[in-house]
């Protein structure tokens, strides 16, 4: 009983540790900032290398994420005795408040996030990181600064294909396994959508995907031994990251969606 | 006061103490290579020279500065000023040879892109890696990174080299031809260097003098000459590579 708490104990203030250590990195970025235009092509180098190779792994995520929810609302509404023709309005809603953004998010944490950190704790590891200081070229500048900027970015922008794959997804479901007209499902998503849920699942899109890369990132420039730290560093930005977006998931729901 | 000056400086990890009072003066244009065994602390202490680690205790001064409290921008000039060869090379392995050598021109601006690609080239020829150019550091070998890597570090002309370990896992003639080029640059462009090494045919050749890490203090501090006639008995043991003697073997 002493040692579990007392385990637990050392677990939350390891976790505060990287809460600070995560404020400590945002303050970095954001005084990086100014330094965009210097970095330019790193920049658009990682956009391409986070944003555009997620795509193909978030229409197929997407598609099933759609089709899923379809199903199993029609299997809700079949129980609770709820009309068919409200299916495009759950799946509507559902995929594009919490379905798009959250399930993107983690997903993109497990791909992206886990490379950054493997890349970055390697170069920790190998001292690229000394090297990089040693010829005074900031860290936070060349390697920091173009990843976060890349996964806020992209984040969103995937949330906004995974939306409407999602919606396709479902749709598919609706018409072939549930027996519902394209024209229904499609009047009962347009009737309930409304642009301000929309906007607020990008929002809370470039929220978590700055949350995966800054935890990425920080958990990289922590690793240190050898191939076992980047490993370790690898891991934990996945469990960080993926606890952080839920946690901040549902402060959103709060904050946004007000009952 | 001396150009670089380490002084009283004590670095622990947790609980191991490393360096535990080093005290090193080096003039301009000098030559020091501090010899010691394994994990005594030598690459520990040159990294304190960049400030890539904070001493527990003591200062470390670059012309009368204290580097500890420098500001950012007064940091990042004097990493400009000071080149360093790391002991496992550090190439960025996303970068090709030539990238690696151009990088710190590239990001200080002040160089157009030919004049990259210029300097690049010859600092390749004086370390004979041209034909590797546009080769990534996976496909070289261990000696073909130093060399790159010894490149890298005097493409921006730094007034002072700080080599790790800058000839070991090289073969004899190519170690000669580090060796060579490290005098060179000491001769021919003033250059201060401060190697770390436990190849004594390396020390003896470039070292205007030979200063010896045992047990995390300056154990011993002479001329290469004075060296070889020593009678301390440490350092006997380390250049003669005894087994048997005061330095246990850990
Ligand atoms: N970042 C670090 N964290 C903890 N211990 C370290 C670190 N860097 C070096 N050490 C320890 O310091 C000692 C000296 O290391 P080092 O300077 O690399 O030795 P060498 O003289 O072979 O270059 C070793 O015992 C090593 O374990
Ligand atoms: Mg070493």
């Amino acid at each position: 009983m002493e040692y579990g708490l007392s385990v637990l104990g050392r677990r939350g203030v390891n976790f505060i540790n990287t809460l600070g250590g995560l404020c400590i990195l945002f303050f970095r970025f954001l005084c990086s900032l100014k330094d965009i235009p210097r970095s330019f092509r790193l920049i658009v180098e990682q956009l391409y290398v986070i944003g555009v190779k997620s795509l193909p792994l978030i229409v197929v995520i997407s598609v099933f994420v759609g089709a899923v929810s379809a199903w199993q609302a029609a299997y809700q509404f079949k129980f609770i005795g709820a009309p068919l023709r409200y299916l495009g309005q759950a799946v509507g809603k559902a995929v594009v408040i919490e379905l798009a953004p959250v399930l993107s998010a983690l997903v993109f944490a497990g791909r992206v996030g886990a490379g950054i950190a493997a890349e970055i704790g390697t170069m920790r590891v190998t001292e690229q990181i000394d090297a990089l200081d040693s010829m005074g070229i900031n860290p936070v500048r060349y390697l920091v600064l173009p990843r976060v900027l890349a996964c806020l970015f992209m984040v969103p922008l995937l949330v906004f294909f995974a939306d409407f794959i999602a919606i396709i997804g479902g749709l598919v479901v609706s018409v072939v396994g549930v027996n519902v007209s394209s024209e229904t499902f499609l009047n009962g998503f347009r009737d309930s959508f409304k642009v301000s849920d929309f906007i607020n699942g990008l929002t809370k899109a470039a929220v978590f995907g700055l949350l995966v890369g800054l935890v990425g990132c920080y958990e990289g420039f922590k690793a240190e031994g050898g191939a076992q730290g980047v490993g370790l560093a690898t891991t934990t930005s996945v469990v960080i990251s993926c606890v952080l977006i839920l946690v901040f998931n549902f402060v959103f729901a709060i904050i946004l969606f007000r009952i | 006061m001396a150009y670089i000056r380490i002084d009283n400086l004590v670095k622990m990890f947790g609980e191991q103490t490393v360096l535990d009072g080093v005290n090193i003066n080096i003039e301009k244009g000098e030559s020091i290579v501090v010899i010691g065994q394994s994990g005594c602390g030598k690459s520990v202490l040159l990294k304190h020279l960049l400030r890539l680690l904070e001493p527990t205790k003591g200062r470390v001064w670059f012309e009368g500065y204290d580097i500890a409290t420098l500001n950012h921008r007064e940091l990042i000039g004097i990493r400009q000023r000071i080149g360093m060869v790391f002991q496992s090379a550090a190439l960025f392995d996303s970068l090709t040879v030539a990238e690696n050598v151009g990088l710190g021109l590239r990001e200080s601006r002040q160089y157009s892109t030919r004049q990259v690609e210029e300097i690049v080239m010859t600092k390749l020829e004086l370390v004979a890696m041209v034909s590797a150019a546009e080769k990534f550091p996976a496909e070289l070998s261990g000696g073909m990174r130093k060399r790159v890597a010894l490149a890298r570090a005097i493409a921006t002309d730094p007034e002072v080299l700080l080599y790790d370990e800058p000839t070991t896992g090289l073969d004899p003639i190519t170690a000669d031809m580090i060796n060579d080029l490290i005098v060179e640059l000491k001769e021919k462009l003033n250059v201060t260097s401060i190697a770390v090494t436990h190849d004594m045919t390396s020390a003896f050749k470039i070292a205007d003098r030979i200063t010896m890490l045992y047990q995390g203090k300056v154990e011993y501090d002479g001329s290469p000459e004075e060296t070889r006639s020593t009678d301390n008995a440490v350092v006997r043991q380390f250049i003669e590579g005894q087994a048997r003697g005061p330095i246990q073997v850990r």
